[in-house]
C-alpha cells in the first residue's frame, strides 16, 4: 500500500512546536511568530491579543487603546437588549451556560442592531467612505440583491436605529470618546456628519453604526468587524444570564401581554 | 484498544476513525449501521430513521408514538415559552432561522422543562423501581428523592400546577397500544403521593412519558437524543411570526422595566 502525504491545516495565525515526550502536545505555540506562553503572556493585553489574532501584527498602542474603548463600550447592550434577554431565557429556565451565550450570539447576529448591522454598514463604509453625497444616494438606494439569501432582507439603514428617536445620549458619549481615539478621519467626519446622515436615514445612529465606523477606522474588514461585534457583545449576556439562575418567577413571562387573534375557541366533542 | 490511552491511543487513531455506524461513499453510497441508506432506509419515515440511528432498533409503532408525543406535547407555538422565546428574538432582530431554532434548541436543555427533566424523569422512575425491587416503600423513595434533590423530575410544573398534556398524552398512548405497562402506573403512584404532599406536584408531560417510555425499555440516553429535536416545531412558527412583524417589535421593555436592587451610582475614580 502506498502510503498517502498527510492532510495538514494551513494557517498564518498558529505554528507549534511538539512536546518530546508526546506528538499531540505543544510544548511551543507561536500566534504570529510571537511564542504566547514565553512571551507574550504577562506583556500584552487581551484585547492587543485578540488583534494579533486577527491582523497577525501588533496594535499601534493608539489602536489598541480604541479597540479596547469600542470593547468596553459594547460588552453590555444591557438586560433589555434582545440578544441578552435571549441569553436570560436560559438563565431563568437553567438552561446550560453554553446555551445562553448560543441564544446571545443567535439573537445578536441580526439585521437589527446586531453584527449583522455591523457587517452591513462597514460595507457602507468601505463603498462610501466620508463622501457624504455617496452616503446619501447609499441610504436613499441600497444595493439589492435579486438573488435570495439565509438573512432577511435589510429593513432599515444598516447602523440606524429605525425604532429610535433623537441618538441616545451613549451612543453620542461613545462616538466622542472614540472620535478622541481616532488618528484618522472617520469617526470625525461621522461626528461632523451624524446629523444630516440621521436625517437621510430618518433614525438616530446606533450603536452597531458605531462600532462599524470604529472598526472600519481601525481598517477591520467587514467579516473581522460582524464576528467582533459578536464576540464583544458576550460579557453582558453571559453577567445577566449567570444572575437570573433558574429565577423565571421574577422574569417577565409577558402573560397578559399576547392577544391570538385566530383562536377557534375551546374545542368541543362536535369537531370529532 | 480500549485499554490504550494518551498519545499512544492518538497515535493508532490518527487518520483511523474506525466505525461501525456511518459513512458516506463518494461512488454513490450511504450506510448507516450496516444499512444502505438510499435503497432501505431512506425509505422509511424520518422518525424512524431518527431512531435507527440513535439506537439501531427497528420499531416502527414507537416512533409513531415518539411522533405522537412531539406533536402533541412539545411544539407549543407560543413566544412567551423561554426556548420558543429565544427563537422569536431572533426573529426580531432579523437573525436567521437556522440560528433561532440551533439557539432555541440548545436553551431547550433547560432545568424547570425541557430536557433535564425529559431524561430525568425516565432516570427516576428506574431508580424508584430498583430501590422498590430492594424492598423500599415508594411513599420513602419519594420523599428521600425530594430530601436530596429538592423536586423529583417528571413532577411540577412552573406557571400552573396542572399539565394539561397528560391526559391526551394517554390518550393518543392508548391508541397505538402503550399505557398499561408496570412504569407508568408507578408513575401515576408518585403522583398520588406527590399531590398529596405541600408541594401538590402534578404529574408534568415529562413524567407521563418517562413512565410510558419506560415500559419500552428505554434507556435514559436513548430517550434525551430522541427528544433532542422535540421543540423544533414550536421554534419556528415563532421565529416566522416575529420575523413577519416590524423588526424589534416583540416584547419591547422601556427602561423603567428594569428593577435595580443593587449598588447605588457611584464612581471609578472614587473607589
Amino acid at each position: 500500500m502506498v502510503s498517502q502525504p498527510k492532510e495538514s491545516i494551513v494557517t498564518k495565525i498558529w505554528h507549534e512546536e511538539p512536546e518530546s515526550d508526546n506528538p499531540f502536545a505543544a510544548r511551543i505555540s507561536y500566534c504570529s511568530g510571537f511564542d504566547v506562553y514565553g512571551d507574550l503572556l504577562g506583556k500584552i493585553g487581551w484585547v492587543e491579543y485578540l488583534w494579533l489574532l486577527l491582523r497577525l501584527e501588533p496594535p499601534q498602542p493608539g489602536q489598541a487603546r480604541m479597540l479596547e474603548a469600542l470593547a468596553v463600550g459594547l460588552a453590555n447592550p444591557g438586560p433589555r437588549e434582545p440578544s441578552v434577554h435571549a441569553a436570560m431565557c436560559a438563565g431563568v429556565g437553567g438552561s446550560t451556560r453554553a446555551s445562553a451565550l448560543i441564544a446571545a450570539l443567535s439573537v445578536g447576529a441580526g439585521n437589527l442592531g446586531g453584527a449583522r448591522d455591523v457587517f452591513a454598514a462597514m460595507h457602507n463604509w468601505v463603498d462610501c467612505g466620508t463622501d457624504l453625497e455617496a452616503w446619501r444616494e447609499r441610504i436613499r438606494k441600497p444595493p439589492v440583491d435579486e438573488r435570495d439569501d439565509v438573512w432577511p432582507p435589510f429593513e432599515h439603514p444598516p447602523g440606524f436605529d429605525p425604532n429610535g428617536a433623537g441618538c441616545p445620549m451613549p451612543v453620542r458619549q461613545l462616538l466622542n470618546h472614540l472620535t478622541a481615539l481616532d488618528a484618522g478621519p472617520v469617526l470625525p467626519w461621522l461626528q461632523q456628519n451624524r446629523e444630516a446622515l440621521q436625517q437621510e436615514a430618518d433614525a438616530p445612529l446606533a450603536f452597531s453604526g458605531v462600532a462599524a465606523a470604529a472598526l472600519h477606522a481601525l481598517d477591520f474588514t467587514p467579516e473581522q468587524g460582524e464576528m467582533l461585534f459578536l464576540l464583544l457583545r458576550l460579557p453582558g449576556a453571559a453577567a445577566h444570564a449567570l444572575e437570573q439562575d433558574r429565577s423565571w418567577a421574577k422574569f417577565p413571562f409577558f402573560g397578559n401581554g399576547l392577544t391570538l387573534t385566530d383562536d377557534p375557541g375551546p374545542w368541543s366533542p362536535d369537531h370529532e | 484498544m480500549s485499554e490504550t490511552k494518551g498519545p499512544e491511543l492518538l497515535a493508532r487513531c490518527e487518520d483511523n476513525w474506525v466505525t461501525a455506524m456511518g459513512a458516506w461513499f463518494p461512488e454513490g453510497r450511504v450506510v448507516l449501521r450496516g444499512k444502505d441508506v438510499l435503497n432501505d432506509l431512506g425509505h422509511r419515515r424520518w422518525m424512524e430513521y431518527f431512531i435507527y440511528g440513535i439506537n439501531g432498533q427497528e420499531d416502527p409503532r414507537f416512533a409513531r408514538f415518539v411522533e405522537g408525543v412531539w406533536a402533541l406535547t412539545t411544539s407549543y407555538p407560543d413566544p412567551r415559552i423561554w426556548n420558543n422565546r429565544v427563537a422569536a428574538l431572533a426573529g426580531t432582530a432579523r437573525s436567521t432561522g437556522v440560528l433561532a431554532l440551533a439557539a432555541g434548541v440548545a436553551v431547550s436543555e433547560a432545568s424547570v422543562y425541557g430536557l433535564r427533566p425529559i431524561k430525568g424523569a425516565l432516570d427516576f422512575l428506574y431508580r424508584a423501581d430498583r430501590k422498590l425491587s430492594e424492598g423500599a416503600a415508594l411513599e420513602d423513595v419519594v420523599w428521600e428523592e425530594l430530601r436530596t434533590y429538592r423536586n423529583v423530575f417528571g413532577y411540577g410544573r412552573p406557571i400552573t400546577l396542572a399539565d394539561e398534556r397528560v391526559g391526551p398524552l394517554m390518550k393518543f398512548a392508548h391508541s397505538v397500544g402503550m399505557g398499561k405497562g408496570k412504569f407508568i402506573q408507578l408513575a401515576f403512584e408518585v403522583e398520588k403521593i406527590l399531590k398529596q404532599s405541600r408541594l401538590k406536584y402534578q404529574m408534568n408531560i415529562a413524567g407521563a412519558v418517562a413512565g410510558l417510555v419506560a415500559d419500552e425499555g428505554r434507556t435514559p440516553d436513548d430517550h434525551y437524543y430522541m427528544a433532542a429535536l422535540s421543540f423544533v416545531a414550536g421554534m419556528m412558527p415563532c421565529y416566522i411570526d416575529s420575523r413577519g412583524k416590524p423588526e424589534g417589535s416583540l416584547f419591547p421593555l422601556r427602561v423603567t422595566r428594569i428593577d435595580y436592587k443593587g449598588t447605588p451610582e457611584r464612581r471609578w475614580d472614587e473607589t
